[in-house]
């Protein structure tokens, strides 16, 4: 089952395409991170799965099939919105009421016993907690609500560092204990190398890669060798990203483990993080996947021996 | 951190049902009773000083009513007229009370959902398996009944207020009698103050939705509703119901007169107040008769007109009308608020956001 299915997708704000032919099946069972700069078009990608907007073009289900905000798709998705908007003048037990009343699920116990040892007092008004416990709050509402679905819009956006692992840690505690598949979008991406199993990257309102994270990292490598010879294997390698030294060059080609490295080169694996900037300082990369492409090479380095931005 | 294992999620449905109206209930009165509250606090204290204002107004009446009793007027009547007159004070004619159902209807009705809209919450409002038409529904419908309701008991706080004032046997007394449609007065009696409460609240709501921000939501609110008002006023609630036409000079004062014209032998010859010309003409003695207030009195001019064939024609809408005409006016307004609700709940539904 496919949690988010979207083809062809595009939602448009006046004259600007905020998302565009996005074609994407986010598969149950992962916590999924959707990964862009600001802009790239992952809100309103989640907007959109949780029919908030409605598509200027193409169509998104959930859960299987689900129409995006359907009865049936609302009642599966649990969202947390950028900034978890709340009712600030609302005490936490309100919240919760709140919650309950609008929802044909909705475990009280749960939610209250999970507030109950992060020490957010029943009483407050969710105005007056700090962002971190506004956040768990959020999360709490969300999880109480027993959803297939949690979706997480930048979740940890305004969280400090304690406040992050601590909110990750709830996350990936309720997904082993229920099940429950995960979509967060994020531009932290040190954040999500512990968390996340499976990689969507956006850049510029399009998806340019996306898969599990382990089969990403085992088809990419870093290969570095004599930046004499970088054009030459450029033109047979499929290079993600090069960066070329004074004597050394630096691609980040995706190739399979059977691809033999070329001599005087050598191959090294690489982080998700690593992974991620490479495409995402290469927008035109997205093309690379699944077949050959040439766009690398308007990307290939200048003389500088800085990486260079492709230009349009 | 949490170490609380989540429970087994209950099977779902085959059949998804939804979640039930009556869970609105609770949702709708715990985000919107400070607002209902503030109308009950608004509308008491006007309460209370209206209260006072009439109690004055109403022994100013009885003492002038006495004094001024025909046949014989006593010297205390004109003191007394003068102090039932000046008693209603800005009350008087209902202008500034005019302003009760936009303010109640811009201030409840625009923030419903322009708040929502304005801090992001209906991202989580939204989201929720209540779905988000139903939610507005159940936001929209029960908040316009009871803002109807309290305006409608309100009201009945202007009818006592006003009651000196329409009483059939002032003009007799040469007390002042307004006609129940004058302008400011007819809409906050009766029906109509209800009513046009419940569409200032319905026009609020749009706005909210429309614009997205509470401020100047609330801003067009006020706008939109005084150009109705306006509209009502001056062009639809004349048009209700074909005016009465009568020749006959002696038109009661309660009525409200829509044009005056005069005929000579059959034809057309002249609307309103007749030319210098004619006066001087036929009516020479000057001033022709002295009504209230010192202005020239129709009856005085049908005195010297008459004679040389001149026939007075009147349409006017009758005071026996006011009832119609509320229901009327009550009407539509219900029929149009009904329908501001329902653009609101398709246009949240449409996801406009």
């Amino acid at each position: 089952m496919n949690v988010i299915e979207a083809s062809g997708l595009g939602r448009r704000y006046g004259s600007t395409w905020a998302l565009r032919d996005c074609t994407v099946a986010i598969p149950a069972g992962h916590v999924a991170a959707l990964v862009g700069p600001n802009g790239a078009g992952k809100t309103t990608l989640l907007n959109l799965a949780a029919g908030l907007a409605a598509p200027s073009a193409g169509d998104v289900t959930v859960l299987g099939g689900r129409p995006a905000g359907s009865p049936m798709a609302l009642d599966g998705i649990a969202f947390v919105a950028q900034d978890t908007p709340m009712y600030k003048n609302l005490s936490a037990r309100d919240m919760l009421h709140l919650t309950r009343n609008l929802n044909r699920r909705f475990d009280q116990q749960y939610a209250e016993s999970r507030l109950g040892e992060l020490g957010i007092p029943l009483k407050r008004k969710a105005g007056k907690l700090s962002g971190g416990q506004q956040a768990q709050l959020a999360l709490t509402l969300a999880l109480a609500r027993r959803p297939r679905l949690l979706v997480l819009d930048e979740p940890m956006a305004m969280l400090d560092p304690v406040a992050r692992h601590d909110f990750m840690a709830s996350v990936m505690m309720a997904m082993a204990a229920d099940g429950v598949s995960v979509v967060l979008s994020s531009h932290v991406l040190a954040e999500l190398e512990r968390v996340a199993d499976y990689l969507i990257l956006m850049s510029r309102g399009r998806v340019q890669l996306a898969g599990e994270v382990d089969d990403l990292l085992a088809s990419h490598h870093l290969l570095t060798g004599p930046a004499a010879e970088a054009d030459r294997y450029a033109e047979r390698l499929n290079v993600v990203h090069a960066r070329r030294g004074e004597a050394q060059a630096h691609l980040l080609v995706r190739t399979t483990a059977d691809d033999p490295v070329p001599p005087g080169w050598e191959a090294h694996p690489v982080g998700l993080e690593e992974l991620a900037l490479a495409y995402l300082r290469e927008p035109a990369a997205a093309a690379a996947l699944p077949g050959p492409d040439r766009a690398w090479r308007r990307a290939l380095p200048s003389e500088t021996g800085r990486q260079t931005e492709v230009s349009k | 951190m949490t170490a609380l294992s989540v429970p087994a999620r209950p099977e779902e449905d085959a059949s998804l049902r939804p979640v039930p109206w009556q869970r609105m209930g609770w949702v709708t009165w715990r985000q919107h009773r400070a607002t209902l509250a503030w109308v009950a606090v608004f509308l008491g204290a006007l309460a209370v000083a209206m209260w006072l204002a009439g109690r004055q107004l109403h022994s100013a009446y009885v003492t002038a009513l006495a004094a001024c009793q025909p046949p014989v007027h006593s010297l205390a009547c004109p003191g007394a007229t003068i102090a039932f007159d000046g008693t209603n004070g800005f009350l008087g004619n209902g202008f500034l009370l005019q302003a009760v159902p936009v303010l109640i209807g811009a201030f409840a009705g625009a923030p419903v959902l322009a708040r929502e809209l304005e801090t992001g919450t209906f991202r989580y409002a939204w989201t929720q398996a209540f779905g988000r038409w139903r939610w507005t529904l159940a936001k929209l419908v029960p908040l316009a009944v009871a803002l109807a309701a309290v305006a409608g008991v309100f009201s009945l706080v202007f009818d006592w207020y006003y009651q000196p004032y329409f009483v059939a046997a002032n003009q007799n007394l040469s007390l002042t009698e307004y006609t129940p449609f004058f302008p400011g007065l007819f809409d906050l009696r009766g029906i109509g103050f209800a009513a046009w409460t419940l569409v200032a609240f319905a026009i609020g709501a749009l706005a909210g939705t429309l614009i997205r921000r509470v401020v100047p939501a609330i801003a067009a609110t006020l706008v939109a509703y005084t150009g109705l008002a306006f509209a009502a006023g001056t062009w639809l609630r004349p048009a209700y119901m074909t005016p009465v036409v009568t020749n006959n000079v002696n038109v009661p004062g309660s009525a409200w007169v829509m044009s005056q014209w005069w005929t000579k032998g059959g034809k057309f010859a002249f609307s309103g107040w007749p030319s210098v010309r004619l006066l001087n003409q036929y009516c020479p003695a000057g001033p022709v008769g002295v009504g209230p207030g010192g202005k020239p009195k129709a009856v005085g001019l049908a005195e010297c007109l008459t004679p040389h064939g001149y026939t007075q024609w009147t349409s006017y809408q009758p005071a026996s009308r006011f009832w119609p005409f509320q229901w009327i006016e009550g009407g539509w307004l219900l029929v149009l608020s009904a329908l501001l609700i329902a653009v609101t709940v398709w246009l949240v539904r449409r996801r406009a956001t």
